[in-house]
């Protein structure tokens, strides 16, 4: 079969560990080969955090510059960082909701205008979503569920090839009980909203 | 039950390539781990740690790597199946006892995990780990998957067996943190209880016994080196006339490679797993049947030069390259585009790689912010910083900041700036002792709970001994904070299931022989710019142990929640910006909004409510309601 390349970006405390973790199992439960790997040293900290999902007849668990066929991006101005992932055929889905870097925080930069990185964006590949997974996620019931609601926006995209069942599956089986339904709920926004 | 503990045989499942290494060991009956926690190899101890609490298996947090060796090194002597793990600099501390361990070898199996770190996503160096296999003379195994992470750790116990050798497995941090599908074999029972059979003309290295274990050793490693061209993790695959040698995660890149470029039909690929010794009979092998040879190895050119050695005994003149200006770099890590480029260079085959877009095109560049990791919220670190700063601006004083390793060495950025020096765990200490006696300046150093432990003791007797006059403050927010919160022996908040004494830094630092120390919570900013103010003043060497525990931990234990939080007043409207211009907590930040009535805002997700910005600013208080 093809092989799916995902590159997932963020910020340390989004949630992009666990959801990479769920879409690699969600991988694994319909039937494909997966790798995934993560770099998060200092992931608890505010910084970058960055991971990759590789789905198919493939070993690396890395993604080379312009390899990238999904770029989940969990944060506008990482999304736009990690468009070197991407070529001309991707698709980026992007969260559209900032986290302040601390540069900015105090005063010392500033934070670009999100409309125009998106606009940037979108011009150089074939397909790009946004979606405020935040609100759709505090409408599920936590904002912490953002990361989920994100997956939602990939399963409706429908480029890898992943039944919705088998996200839903997986959440069920891989996150802790009593927060199963908020995560289903925010799938499911994710998955209407795009 | 824990998910590795499954006896679930045959059953494929997703791991951590850490994780696997834990399942390996446990598929061999392993019975004693230890460990110091360090990335990229922090999860292998976790999963020990929870491990234990459902089995009869024995896991520590050493307080360093050499300690954390020599213990198990303890109980492989005794019989015991043993696993140590640690990250690649970790085996620098462990190097004295591993070069003798290797003279008198073990009576059961024990296997030393290094965790190396190509680009340094999260380490002080990127050194290679595996000159520890040729430095020591042990046998080295490279697994290249998740799978062969668990594979190869299992298969280690056994060589290390048949050898009466420790092995060492060599794992990277695109290893340990990938995920990748794992069959899971059965488990081992393990024997949980030794004896130590006393043969002191092997175990105690006299010179004239380290004589004759250094022959043994010699004449082990040439058995190694025959089971090394027999094992199955070493092996020539594929046919033609290029050669590509390889090890470790490179041979994940290279396949990808040759399947890219269809190279099938054209290579035959040296694929070591056992890659120390070299298996030479399988080398010549490859050597002989090939016309040129490309080695596709992350960092240091080992396996290039073994086999350009073993090629020059035969006579052999095969052209085999590998690190080169315009092949393979020594830096950083490697990745999939990059082995398939050179490969492709290197033997001539036509091909055109990806174009990443480039969203720059046609407009002027956007600057982006940076994003560096920070301080969280609320950590004490970032009081007992602003504390030290003010008390330098109001004494009118500069003094160089000798630091160490851990959360804290992220007091380096700006506003606080506290960080001139590190080199490695417990370098603060000691190197406080040599620049403060060198310039004659106020020097002060700091150094964390867990590091302190690790290796600060030691620089602080001698600075006692040799009368060194330096201030160190130990940021003691009990918990390894930066590896993921591992207890260490002075923690008084501990995980559920510990029941283990503590050890009080306060006396040790006493015992040491310092005269001049402070005990203060750093949160309470008066106590501790007061301490620093004696400290700085004193003309002896002085300890300020600040004591506050890590916000993250506390929660995680206990899982308690802000009791209160913090708000700015209206009358924040001026351009004043000194809250964030010297404190910089990630909670407060300056609204760019010009119809925002403050100047500042405290983010209410962020704030925990640790009180410190109330005491530098007045226009803050506490949230009502």
């Amino acid at each position: 079969m093809a092989e799916y390349r995902v590159y997932l970006a963020g910020v340390g405390g989004q949630g992009t560990l666990l959801a990479t973790k769920i879409l690699a199992e969600a991988a694994i439960q319909a039937g494909h080969h997966t790798v995934a790997s993560e770099v998060h040293g200092m992931a608890q900290r505010g910084g970058i955090v960055e991971s990759t999902v590789l789905v198919g007849d493939v070993g690396s668990p890395i993604i080379s510059n312009g390899e990238a066929d999904v770029l989940l991006g969990f944060e506008p101005l990482e999304t736009y960082r990690a468009m070197v992932k991407c070529s001309k055929d991707s698709v980026v889905i992007s969260n559209n909701v900032p986290v302040m870097p601390f540069s900015v925080a105090i005063g010392k930069s500033r934070y670009p205008d999100i409309s125009t990185l998106f606009d940037l964006i979108r011009k150089q590949v074939r397909q790009l979503n946004t979606l405020n997974a935040q609100a759709l996620a505090i409408e599920a019931g936590t904002a912490l569920s953002a990361n989920i609601a994100m997956l939602g926006a990939l399963a409706r995209s429908q480029i890898l090839p992943i039944p919705k069942e088998a996200f839903q599956e997986t959440i069920r089986n891989k996150i802790r009980e009593q927060f199963v339904d908020t995560n289903l709920a925010a799938f499911e926004l994710g998955y209407t909203a795009s | 039950m824990h998910p590795l503990l499954t006896e679930e045989t045959g059953k494929t499942v997703l791991l951590l390539g850490n994780e696997a290494i834990v399942r390996g060991a446990l598929e061999a009956g392993v019975a004693f781990a230890t460990t110091y926690p360090g990335t990229p190899s922090s999860e292998i101890a976790e999963n020990f740690f929870r491990i234990t609490q459902e089995s009869e298996l024995y896991f520590e947090y050493s307080t360093n790597e050499k300690v954390a060796l020599e213990t198990a090194a303890g109980a492989a002597v005794s019989g015991i199946r043993s696993i140590c793990s640690m990250k690649h600099v970790g085996l620098n501390v462990a190097a004295d006892p591993l070069m003798t361990l290797a003279y008198v070898g073990v009576r059961s199996g024990l296997v030393i995990v290094t965790a190396d770190d190509p680009s340094m996503f999260s380490s002080q160096n990127e050194q290679d780990s595996r000159y520890y296999a040729r430095f020591s003379s042990l046998p080295m195994l490279e697994p290249s998957s998740v799978q062969e992470a668990k594979e190869m750790t299992r298969e280690a116990f056994r060589i290390s067996e048949e050898l009466e050798l420790p092995v060492l497995l060599r794992t990277s941090t695109r290893l340990s943190h990938a995920r990748g599908t794992v069959t899971l074999g059965p488990l081992v029972v393990p024997q949980t209880h030794g004896r130590f059979e006393k043969e002191s003309s092997r175990f105690v290295t006299v010179p004239s016994v380290a004589r004759t274990r250094h022959k043994v050793l010699l004449d082990q490693t040439e058995k190694a080196k025959e089971m090394s061209s027999q094992s199955d993790l070493n092996r020539l695959d594929g046919t033609g006339s290029y050669g590509i040698a390889t090890s470790g995660m490179a041979y994940s890149y290279v396949q990808d490679a040759l399947k890219d470029l269809n190279m099938e039909g054209r290579v035959q690929l040296l694929k070591l797993g056992f890659s120390f010794p070299l298996p030479e009979t399988l080398a010549l092998e490859f050597i002989r049947s090939t016309q040129k040879i490309l080695v596709v190895e992350e960092l240091e050119p080992l396996l290039e030069d073994g086999l350009k050695a073993l090629a020059q005994t035969h006579g052999l003149t095969t052209p085999i390259a590998g690190k080169r200006p315009d092949l393979f770099s020594r830096l950083y890590e490697f990745h999939p585009g990059l082995v398939r480029d050179v490969v492709a260079r290197f033997f001539d085959i036509d091909y055109t790689p990806p174009q990443p877009v480039d969203v720059t095109e046609g407009t002027d560049p956007i600057p982006l912010p940076i994003r560096p990791p920070n301080l969280c919220a609320g950590c004490p670190h970032r009081a007992s910083y602003y504390a030290v700063n003010s008390v330098l601006a109001e004494m009118e004083t500069e003094a160089v900041f000798p630091t160490d390793i851990g959360c804290y060495t992220l007091g380096l950025l700006p506003p606080l700036q506290t960080a001139d020096f590190v080199i490695c765990m417990g370098s603060s200490v000691s190197s406080a002792a040599g620049i403060s006696k060198a310039t004659g300046k106020t020097v002060i150093a700091f150094v964390g709970d867990s590091t302190f432990f690790h290796s600060g003791i030691t620089g602080l007797v001698n600075a006692v001994h040799n009368q060194h006059r330096f201030v160190l403050i130990i940021l003691d927010n009990g918990t390894t904070a930066m590896t993921g919160h591992q207890p260490h022996p002075g923690v008084s908040l501990t995980p559920k299931g510990w029941d283990k004494p503590t050890v009080s830094i306060e006396a040790i630092v006493r015992a040491c022989g310092v005269d001049d120390v402070a005990v203060v919570n750093p949160i309470n900013l008066g106590k501790m710019k007061a301490a620093v103010r004696q400290a700085v003043s004193s003309k002896a060497l002085s300890v300020i142990l600040a004591k506050a525990p890590c916000p993250l931990y506390e929660r995680r234990i206990l899982g308690s929640k802000p009791k209160r939080k913090f708000v700015v007043g209206p009358e924040c409207n001026t351009d004043c910006t000194m809250c964030v211009d010297s404190f910089g907590c990630p909670a407060l930040y300056r609204n760019t909004d010009p119809d925002a009535e403050t100047t500042m805002t405290i983010d209410q997700h962020l704030c925990i409510g640790c009180g410190v910005c109330i005491q530098i600013c007045n226009k803050i208080r506490p949230k009502k309601g």
